[in-house]
Protein backbone atom coordinates (compact mmCIF):
# COMPACT_ATOMS: atom_id res chain seq x y z
CA UNK A 1 0.00 0.00 0.00
CA UNK A 2 1.25 3.92 -0.87
CA UNK A 3 1.89 6.07 1.62
CA UNK A 4 -0.91 8.38 0.59
CA UNK A 5 -3.52 5.66 0.39
CA UNK A 6 -3.14 5.03 4.31
CA UNK A 7 -4.45 8.66 4.56
CA UNK A 8 -7.68 8.24 3.40
CA UNK A 9 -9.05 5.01 5.38
CA UNK A 10 -11.74 6.44 8.15
CA UNK A 11 -14.20 9.12 8.53
CA UNK A 12 -16.09 9.60 11.27
CA UNK A 13 -19.24 11.79 10.73
CA UNK A 14 -21.38 13.61 13.42
CA UNK A 15 -24.89 14.24 12.38
CA UNK A 16 -27.37 16.29 14.39
CA UNK A 17 -30.48 14.35 15.57
CA UNK A 18 -32.39 16.96 16.96
CA UNK A 19 -31.50 16.16 20.05
CA UNK A 20 -27.85 14.47 20.55
CA UNK A 21 -25.20 13.76 18.04
CA UNK A 22 -24.75 10.70 15.45
CA UNK A 23 -21.14 9.45 14.22
CA UNK A 24 -20.42 7.63 11.53
CA UNK A 25 -17.57 5.88 11.34
CA UNK A 26 -17.42 4.89 7.50
CA UNK A 27 -14.29 3.90 5.52
CA UNK A 28 -13.38 7.16 3.37
CA UNK A 29 -11.57 5.19 0.64
CA UNK A 30 -14.57 3.09 -0.46
CA UNK A 31 -14.87 4.94 -3.16
CA UNK A 32 -11.54 4.84 -4.95
CA UNK A 33 -11.99 0.68 -4.43
CA UNK A 34 -8.74 0.75 -2.53
CA UNK A 35 -10.80 -0.02 0.91
CA UNK A 36 -9.66 -4.01 1.34
CA UNK A 37 -6.60 -2.88 1.12
CA UNK A 38 -7.00 -0.55 4.00
CA UNK A 39 -8.60 -2.88 5.85
CA UNK A 40 -5.97 -5.19 5.30
CA UNK A 41 -3.73 -2.70 6.22
CA UNK A 42 -5.71 -1.74 9.50
CA UNK A 43 -6.38 -5.57 10.48
CA UNK A 44 -2.69 -6.24 11.00
CA UNK A 45 -2.15 -3.24 13.07
CA UNK A 46 -5.16 -2.87 14.82
CA UNK A 47 -6.16 -6.55 15.48
CA UNK A 48 -9.43 -5.44 14.39
CA UNK A 49 -10.62 -4.35 10.30
CA UNK A 50 -12.26 -0.77 10.35
CA UNK A 51 -15.78 -1.63 9.21
CA UNK A 52 -18.25 1.17 9.04
CA UNK A 53 -20.94 1.23 11.67
CA UNK A 54 -23.01 4.66 13.55
CA UNK A 55 -22.53 5.66 17.06
CA UNK A 56 -24.68 8.23 18.77
CA UNK A 57 -23.12 10.77 21.66
CA UNK A 58 -26.11 12.18 24.18
CA UNK A 59 -24.87 14.04 27.46
CA UNK A 60 -26.26 16.23 30.42
CA UNK A 61 -29.44 14.59 31.13
CA UNK A 62 -29.70 15.91 34.72
CA UNK A 63 -32.54 14.10 35.36
CA UNK A 64 -34.00 15.13 38.67
CA UNK A 65 -32.94 18.63 38.18
CA UNK A 66 -36.42 20.90 38.46
CA UNK A 67 -35.47 24.37 38.26
CA UNK A 68 -35.65 27.03 36.17
CA UNK A 69 -34.84 27.41 33.45
CA UNK A 70 -36.26 23.88 32.32
CA UNK A 71 -39.40 23.14 33.05
CA UNK A 72 -39.63 19.87 30.63
CA UNK A 73 -37.66 17.68 33.11
CA UNK A 74 -37.00 14.48 31.04
CA UNK A 75 -39.27 15.38 28.17
CA UNK A 76 -35.90 16.56 25.83
CA UNK A 77 -34.24 12.97 27.13
CA UNK A 78 -37.11 10.73 26.58
CA UNK A 79 -37.45 12.41 22.59
CA UNK A 80 -34.06 11.72 22.27
CA UNK A 81 -34.66 8.05 23.13
CA UNK A 82 -37.38 7.67 20.58
CA UNK A 83 -35.78 9.63 17.72
CA UNK A 84 -32.83 7.29 18.27
CA UNK A 85 -35.05 4.29 17.83
CA UNK A 86 -36.65 6.01 14.87
CA UNK A 87 -33.35 5.59 13.10
CA UNK A 88 -33.68 4.05 9.53
CA UNK A 89 -30.09 3.14 10.61
CA UNK A 90 -29.58 1.92 14.50
CA UNK A 91 -26.13 2.46 15.68
CA UNK A 92 -24.26 0.38 16.71
CA UNK A 93 -23.74 1.54 20.27
CA UNK A 94 -24.43 5.24 22.49
CA UNK A 95 -22.03 7.00 24.18
CA UNK A 96 -23.35 8.89 26.91
CA UNK A 97 -20.99 11.82 27.87
CA UNK A 98 -22.17 12.23 31.87
CA UNK A 99 -24.14 14.23 34.13
CA UNK A 100 -27.22 11.41 33.43
CA UNK A 101 -28.63 12.93 36.78
CA UNK A 102 -28.06 15.64 38.96
CA UNK A 103 -27.12 15.40 42.26
CA UNK A 104 -28.81 15.17 45.76
CA UNK A 105 -27.38 15.35 49.42
CA UNK A 106 -29.85 12.15 49.79
CA UNK A 107 -28.13 9.15 48.51
CA UNK A 108 -31.62 7.36 48.50
CA UNK A 109 -32.86 10.37 45.96
CA UNK A 110 -30.22 10.07 44.29
CA UNK A 111 -30.42 6.44 43.67
CA UNK A 112 -33.93 7.18 42.46
CA UNK A 113 -32.50 9.38 40.03
CA UNK A 114 -30.04 6.72 38.45
CA UNK A 115 -33.05 4.15 38.19
CA UNK A 116 -34.78 6.62 36.66
CA UNK A 117 -32.36 7.45 33.81
CA UNK A 118 -31.39 4.12 33.61
CA UNK A 119 -35.40 3.47 32.74
CA UNK A 120 -35.25 5.70 30.20
CA UNK A 121 -31.94 4.93 28.79
CA UNK A 122 -32.75 1.21 28.84
CA UNK A 123 -36.10 2.00 26.19
CA UNK A 124 -33.02 3.00 23.08
CA UNK A 125 -32.74 -0.17 20.98
CA UNK A 126 -28.86 -0.33 20.84
CA UNK A 127 -26.88 -3.15 21.48
CA UNK A 128 -24.35 -0.93 23.51
CA UNK A 129 -24.97 1.91 26.10
CA UNK A 130 -21.35 2.99 27.61
CA UNK A 131 -21.13 6.09 30.02
CA UNK A 132 -18.41 7.68 32.15
CA UNK A 133 -20.10 10.32 35.11
CA UNK A 134 -20.28 13.71 35.22
CA UNK A 135 -19.84 15.97 38.72
CA UNK A 136 -23.34 15.92 39.13
CA UNK A 137 -23.06 12.17 39.19
CA UNK A 138 -20.14 11.70 40.73
CA UNK A 139 -18.36 14.72 42.39
CA UNK A 140 -20.24 14.76 46.24
CA UNK A 141 -19.39 10.95 46.49
CA UNK A 142 -16.49 10.19 44.60
CA UNK A 143 -18.68 8.30 41.89
CA UNK A 144 -19.77 5.35 44.68
CA UNK A 145 -23.29 5.75 43.89
CA UNK A 146 -22.44 5.19 39.88
CA UNK A 147 -20.25 2.76 40.34
CA UNK A 148 -22.98 0.45 42.16
CA UNK A 149 -25.51 1.51 38.90
CA UNK A 150 -22.89 1.43 36.26
CA UNK A 151 -19.47 -0.38 37.34
CA UNK A 152 -16.02 1.33 36.81
CA UNK A 153 -15.84 5.13 35.72
CA UNK A 154 -12.65 4.43 33.08
CA UNK A 155 -12.37 1.50 31.31
CA UNK A 156 -11.56 1.35 27.42
CA UNK A 157 -12.99 -0.94 24.80
CA UNK A 158 -12.49 -2.51 21.04
CA UNK A 159 -15.26 -1.75 18.23
CA UNK A 160 -14.43 -2.70 14.76
CA UNK A 161 -11.66 -1.72 14.62
CA UNK A 162 -12.06 1.69 16.67
CA UNK A 163 -10.46 1.95 20.51
CA UNK A 164 -13.07 3.62 22.70
CA UNK A 165 -11.82 5.11 25.94
CA UNK A 166 -13.81 6.39 28.82
CA UNK A 167 -11.89 8.99 30.98
CA UNK A 168 -13.11 10.18 34.49
CA UNK A 169 -12.51 13.54 35.39
CA UNK A 170 -14.99 14.08 37.75
CA UNK A 171 -15.03 11.62 40.39
CA UNK A 172 -12.25 13.47 42.20
CA UNK A 173 -14.08 16.12 42.90
CA UNK A 174 -11.97 18.80 41.17
CA UNK A 175 -12.23 18.89 37.18
CA UNK A 176 -9.02 16.52 37.02
CA UNK A 177 -8.34 13.01 35.52
CA UNK A 178 -5.50 12.04 38.40
CA UNK A 179 -1.89 11.11 37.92
CA UNK A 180 -3.52 6.76 38.01
CA UNK A 181 -5.89 7.51 35.57
CA UNK A 182 -3.30 9.13 33.40
CA UNK A 183 -0.80 6.08 33.94
CA UNK A 184 -3.60 3.23 33.10
CA UNK A 185 -4.40 5.55 30.03
CA UNK A 186 -0.80 4.80 28.66
CA UNK A 187 -0.81 1.43 29.57
CA UNK A 188 -3.65 1.45 27.05
CA UNK A 189 -2.50 2.80 24.74
CA UNK A 190 0.60 1.17 24.58
CA UNK A 191 -0.12 -2.00 22.62
CA UNK A 192 -1.56 0.45 19.40
CA UNK A 193 -0.06 1.85 16.37
CA UNK A 194 0.19 6.25 16.37
CA UNK A 195 -2.29 5.38 13.16
CA UNK A 196 -5.22 3.28 15.09
CA UNK A 197 -8.36 5.38 14.93
CA UNK A 198 -9.39 6.16 19.02
CA UNK A 199 -11.88 8.15 20.25
CA UNK A 200 -12.11 9.59 23.62
CA UNK A 201 -15.08 9.95 25.68
CA UNK A 202 -14.97 12.11 28.80
CA UNK A 203 -17.39 14.58 30.77
CA UNK A 204 -15.15 18.04 30.71
CA UNK A 205 -13.20 19.70 27.88
CA UNK A 206 -9.28 18.78 28.66
CA UNK A 207 -8.71 21.73 27.58
CA UNK A 208 -8.75 25.14 28.70
CA UNK A 209 -12.34 26.35 27.28
CA UNK A 210 -13.19 29.04 29.97
CA UNK A 211 -11.85 27.96 33.02
CA UNK A 212 -13.36 30.39 35.02
CA UNK A 213 -16.57 28.67 34.04
CA UNK A 214 -15.20 25.51 35.02
CA UNK A 215 -15.03 24.28 31.41
CA UNK A 216 -11.43 22.87 31.79
CA UNK A 217 -9.58 19.90 33.34
CA UNK A 218 -6.89 21.24 35.39
CA UNK A 219 -4.76 18.06 34.25
CA UNK A 220 -5.87 18.02 30.70
CA UNK A 221 -2.63 19.07 29.58
CA UNK A 222 -1.19 15.81 30.80
CA UNK A 223 -3.70 13.55 28.80
CA UNK A 224 -3.07 15.21 25.92
CA UNK A 225 0.69 14.76 26.05
CA UNK A 226 -0.49 10.85 25.97
CA UNK A 227 -2.69 11.31 23.45
CA UNK A 228 -0.83 14.01 20.76
CA UNK A 229 1.33 11.32 19.62
CA UNK A 230 -1.68 9.42 17.88
CA UNK A 231 -2.31 10.47 15.12
CA UNK A 232 -6.40 10.39 14.82
CA UNK A 233 -7.82 10.88 17.59
CA UNK A 234 -11.64 12.09 18.44
CA UNK A 235 -12.65 13.42 22.13
CA UNK A 236 -16.24 13.53 22.71
CA UNK A 237 -17.69 15.34 25.89
CA UNK A 238 -20.28 16.78 27.44
CA UNK A 239 -20.46 19.65 30.55
CA UNK A 240 -21.13 23.11 28.13
CA UNK A 241 -24.45 22.42 26.68
CA UNK A 242 -23.74 23.36 24.13
CA UNK A 243 -21.39 22.61 20.98
CA UNK A 244 -18.33 23.56 20.35
CA UNK A 245 -15.23 22.24 18.19
CA UNK A 246 -11.77 22.41 18.92
CA UNK A 247 -8.26 21.36 16.84
CA UNK A 248 -5.01 20.53 18.84
CA UNK A 249 -2.53 19.21 17.41
CA UNK A 250 -3.79 15.56 15.81
CA UNK A 251 -6.81 15.59 18.22
CA UNK A 252 -10.39 17.26 17.64
CA UNK A 253 -12.38 17.83 20.58
CA UNK A 254 -16.22 18.22 20.60
CA UNK A 255 -18.91 19.36 22.57
CA UNK A 256 -22.36 17.74 22.54
CA UNK A 257 -25.41 19.53 23.46
CA UNK A 258 -27.53 19.25 26.81
CA UNK A 259 -30.63 17.56 27.39
CA UNK A 260 -32.15 19.86 29.75
CA UNK A 261 -30.92 23.06 29.04
CA UNK A 262 -28.46 25.55 27.46
CA UNK A 263 -25.82 27.47 27.98
CA UNK A 264 -24.67 30.78 26.00
CA UNK A 265 -21.62 31.39 24.26
CA UNK A 266 -18.88 32.13 26.90
CA UNK A 267 -17.39 34.63 24.00
CA UNK A 268 -20.22 36.67 24.64
CA UNK A 269 -22.25 36.26 27.39
CA UNK A 270 -20.77 38.17 30.90
CA UNK A 271 -22.14 35.31 33.49
CA UNK A 272 -22.64 31.43 33.53
CA UNK A 273 -26.43 31.95 33.37
CA UNK A 274 -28.59 29.05 31.47
CA UNK A 275 -30.49 30.36 28.00
CA UNK A 276 -33.61 30.98 29.32
CA UNK A 277 -36.06 28.74 28.08
CA UNK A 278 -38.68 29.41 24.96
CA UNK A 279 -42.14 27.61 25.22
CA UNK A 280 -42.90 27.91 22.21
CA UNK A 281 -39.33 26.55 21.23
CA UNK A 282 -39.20 24.03 24.17
CA UNK A 283 -36.31 21.79 22.75
CA UNK A 284 -34.29 24.69 21.51
CA UNK A 285 -30.75 24.82 21.64
CA UNK A 286 -31.06 21.22 22.92
CA UNK A 287 -29.73 19.63 20.29
CA UNK A 288 -32.20 20.84 17.22
CA UNK A 289 -29.56 21.69 14.89
CA UNK A 290 -30.95 22.80 11.67
CA UNK A 291 -27.64 24.19 9.44
CA UNK A 292 -28.54 23.62 5.86
CA UNK A 293 -31.32 22.15 4.33
CA UNK A 294 -29.63 20.76 1.27
CA UNK A 295 -25.58 21.19 0.57
CA UNK A 296 -24.64 21.56 -3.54
CA UNK A 297 -26.96 19.10 -5.23
CA UNK A 298 -27.47 16.70 -2.42
CA UNK A 299 -30.76 16.74 -0.52
CA UNK A 300 -30.72 16.41 3.49
CA UNK A 301 -32.63 12.89 3.30
CA UNK A 302 -33.59 10.98 6.24
CA UNK A 303 -30.07 9.10 5.93
CA UNK A 304 -27.09 10.93 6.24
CA UNK A 305 -26.67 12.96 3.37
CA UNK A 306 -24.36 16.13 3.39
CA UNK A 307 -20.80 16.24 4.15
CA UNK A 308 -20.74 19.61 6.19
CA UNK A 309 -17.42 20.36 7.89
CA UNK A 310 -14.50 18.32 6.87
CA UNK A 311 -13.39 18.49 10.86
CA UNK A 312 -10.25 16.11 10.21
CA UNK A 313 -7.79 16.21 7.65
CA UNK A 314 -4.06 14.25 8.64
CA UNK A 315 -1.90 13.90 5.79
CA UNK A 316 0.43 10.82 6.62
CA UNK A 317 -2.39 9.05 8.85
CA UNK A 318 -4.96 6.30 8.60
CA UNK A 319 -7.77 8.29 9.04
CA UNK A 320 -8.65 10.90 6.37
CA UNK A 321 -11.05 12.67 8.59
CA UNK A 322 -13.87 13.30 10.85
CA UNK A 323 -16.47 14.90 8.82
CA UNK A 324 -19.24 16.25 10.81
CA UNK A 325 -22.70 15.53 8.57
CA UNK A 326 -25.96 17.58 9.49
CA UNK A 327 -29.35 15.65 9.22
CA UNK A 328 -32.97 16.71 8.91
CA UNK A 329 -33.80 17.44 12.38
CA UNK A 330 -37.17 16.69 11.72
CA UNK A 331 -36.58 13.39 11.30
CA UNK B 1 48.30 62.37 53.96
CA UNK B 2 48.78 63.65 50.79
CA UNK B 3 45.48 65.53 48.82
CA UNK B 4 45.00 62.78 46.26
CA UNK B 5 45.24 59.96 48.82
CA UNK B 6 42.47 61.87 50.53
CA UNK B 7 40.08 61.97 47.94
CA UNK B 8 40.64 58.49 47.14
CA UNK B 9 39.76 57.69 51.08
CA UNK B 10 37.14 59.73 51.22
CA UNK B 11 35.74 58.09 48.06
CA UNK B 12 35.95 54.86 49.19
CA UNK B 13 34.32 55.65 52.46
CA UNK B 14 31.88 58.18 51.08
CA UNK B 15 30.37 56.25 48.16
CA UNK B 16 29.62 52.73 50.02
CA UNK B 17 27.84 54.68 52.71
CA UNK B 18 25.66 56.59 50.24
CA UNK B 19 25.01 53.40 48.99
CA UNK B 20 24.30 52.30 52.14
CA UNK B 21 21.96 54.83 52.80
CA UNK B 22 20.48 54.52 49.50
CA UNK B 23 19.19 50.96 50.37
CA UNK B 24 18.33 51.54 53.80
CA UNK B 25 15.43 54.16 52.74
CA UNK B 26 14.19 51.42 49.99
CA UNK B 27 14.75 48.23 51.70
CA UNK B 28 13.32 48.22 54.86
CA UNK B 29 9.77 49.27 53.26
CA UNK B 30 10.33 46.16 50.75
CA UNK B 31 11.41 43.48 53.70
CA UNK B 32 8.89 44.96 55.44
CA UNK B 33 5.78 44.41 52.23
CA UNK B 34 7.30 40.96 51.86
CA UNK B 35 7.65 39.97 55.68
CA UNK B 36 4.29 41.49 56.67
CA UNK B 37 2.15 41.51 53.62
CA UNK B 38 -1.37 42.62 53.91
CA UNK B 39 -3.46 39.21 55.05
CA UNK B 40 -7.04 39.02 53.67
CA UNK B 41 -9.47 36.62 55.38
CA UNK B 42 -11.78 34.31 53.06
CA UNK B 43 -14.03 32.38 54.01
CA UNK B 44 -16.18 29.57 51.90
CA UNK B 45 -19.65 28.23 52.46
CA UNK B 46 -22.30 26.72 50.04
CA UNK B 47 -22.04 28.20 47.88
CA UNK B 48 -20.22 31.64 48.13
CA UNK B 49 -17.14 33.59 49.32
CA UNK B 50 -17.22 36.13 51.90
CA UNK B 51 -16.03 38.71 51.01
CA UNK B 52 -16.74 38.42 47.51
CA UNK B 53 -14.60 40.71 46.13
CA UNK B 54 -11.39 41.89 47.22
CA UNK B 55 -9.14 44.83 45.48
CA UNK B 56 -5.31 44.39 45.40
CA UNK B 57 -2.33 46.35 44.10
CA UNK B 58 -0.61 45.53 41.54
CA UNK B 59 2.79 44.24 42.58
CA UNK B 60 1.44 43.88 46.00
CA UNK B 61 2.19 41.05 47.97
CA UNK B 62 -0.82 39.55 50.25
CA UNK B 63 -1.59 36.73 51.85
CA UNK B 64 -4.92 34.85 51.73
CA UNK B 65 -5.72 33.00 54.62
CA UNK B 66 -9.10 30.89 53.65
CA UNK B 67 -11.08 28.71 55.37
CA UNK B 68 -14.45 26.67 54.99
CA UNK B 69 -17.35 27.13 57.41
CA UNK B 70 -18.67 23.49 55.54
CA UNK B 71 -17.16 21.29 53.35
CA UNK B 72 -14.05 20.89 51.40
CA UNK B 73 -14.39 23.88 48.90
CA UNK B 74 -11.61 24.88 45.90
CA UNK B 75 -10.08 27.73 45.44
CA UNK B 76 -9.23 28.47 41.79
CA UNK B 77 -8.08 31.50 39.34
CA UNK B 78 -6.11 30.36 36.28
CA UNK B 79 -4.50 33.89 35.38
CA UNK B 80 -2.69 33.95 38.99
CA UNK B 81 -1.95 30.33 38.82
CA UNK B 82 -4.30 30.05 41.88
CA UNK B 83 -5.45 26.04 42.53
CA UNK B 84 -5.73 25.73 45.88
CA UNK B 85 -8.25 23.27 48.40
CA UNK B 86 -10.06 24.73 51.59
CA UNK B 87 -10.71 21.77 54.13
CA UNK B 88 -12.73 22.43 56.81
CA UNK B 89 -10.85 22.90 60.32
CA UNK B 90 -7.42 24.11 58.45
CA UNK B 91 -6.28 27.62 57.61
CA UNK B 92 -4.81 27.26 53.78
CA UNK B 93 -2.57 30.25 53.51
CA UNK B 94 -1.98 31.53 50.25
CA UNK B 95 1.13 34.32 49.49
CA UNK B 96 0.75 36.13 45.74
CA UNK B 97 1.58 39.15 44.18
CA UNK B 98 -0.49 40.13 41.34
CA UNK B 99 2.05 41.57 38.26
CA UNK B 100 -0.91 42.44 35.90
CA UNK B 101 -4.04 44.53 36.68
CA UNK B 102 -7.64 43.40 35.69
CA UNK B 103 -10.48 41.87 37.27
CA UNK B 104 -10.52 38.16 38.01
CA UNK B 105 -12.96 35.47 38.40
CA UNK B 106 -12.41 33.07 41.14
CA UNK B 107 -13.96 29.90 41.43
CA UNK B 108 -14.80 26.85 43.91
CA UNK B 109 -13.43 24.48 41.83
CA UNK B 110 -13.97 21.30 44.28
CA UNK B 111 -17.92 19.75 43.64
CA UNK B 112 -19.22 21.21 46.82
CA UNK B 113 -23.12 20.80 45.86
CA UNK B 114 -26.35 21.39 43.71
CA UNK B 115 -25.37 25.22 43.32
CA UNK B 116 -21.44 24.37 43.01
CA UNK B 117 -21.32 26.24 39.39
CA UNK B 118 -22.06 29.35 40.97
CA UNK B 119 -19.74 29.62 43.51
CA UNK B 120 -17.09 32.69 42.94
CA UNK B 121 -15.70 35.52 44.57
CA UNK B 122 -14.11 38.57 42.31
CA UNK B 123 -10.30 39.71 42.39
CA UNK B 124 -9.67 43.13 41.35
CA UNK B 125 -6.21 44.22 40.47
CA UNK B 126 -5.55 47.81 40.02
Amino acid sequence: MQRSDRRSFLKMAGTSLGIGVLYTAVPAAAASGEIGEMFDFTGKKNGERVTPFTFVQLSDAHVGFNGPPDPLGTKAFERAVEMINQLPQQPDLVLFTGDLTHDSEEKDVHAQRMKQFLGISCRMKVPKIMYVPGEHDAGLDGGTLYREFLGESNYSFDHRGVHFIALDNVSRAKPEVGPEQIAWLKKDLARFPKSAPIVVFTHRPLFDLKPEWEWFTSDGDEVMDVLSPYENVTVLYGHIHRDHEQEQGHVHHYAARSLIFAFPDPENAPEKKPIPFDKDHPFKNLGIRMVHEKVGARPLLNSVAVEDVELTVREFSGINGVQQILKNPSL
Amino acid sequence: MKRSNWIKYSTAMVIPALLLLVFSLGAPHKAQADENPRVIEITAKRFGFTPNQITLKKGETVKLRLTSEDVTHGFFLRPLKIDEEIVPGKTTELTLRPETAGTFTTICDHFCGVNHGNMKMTIVVE
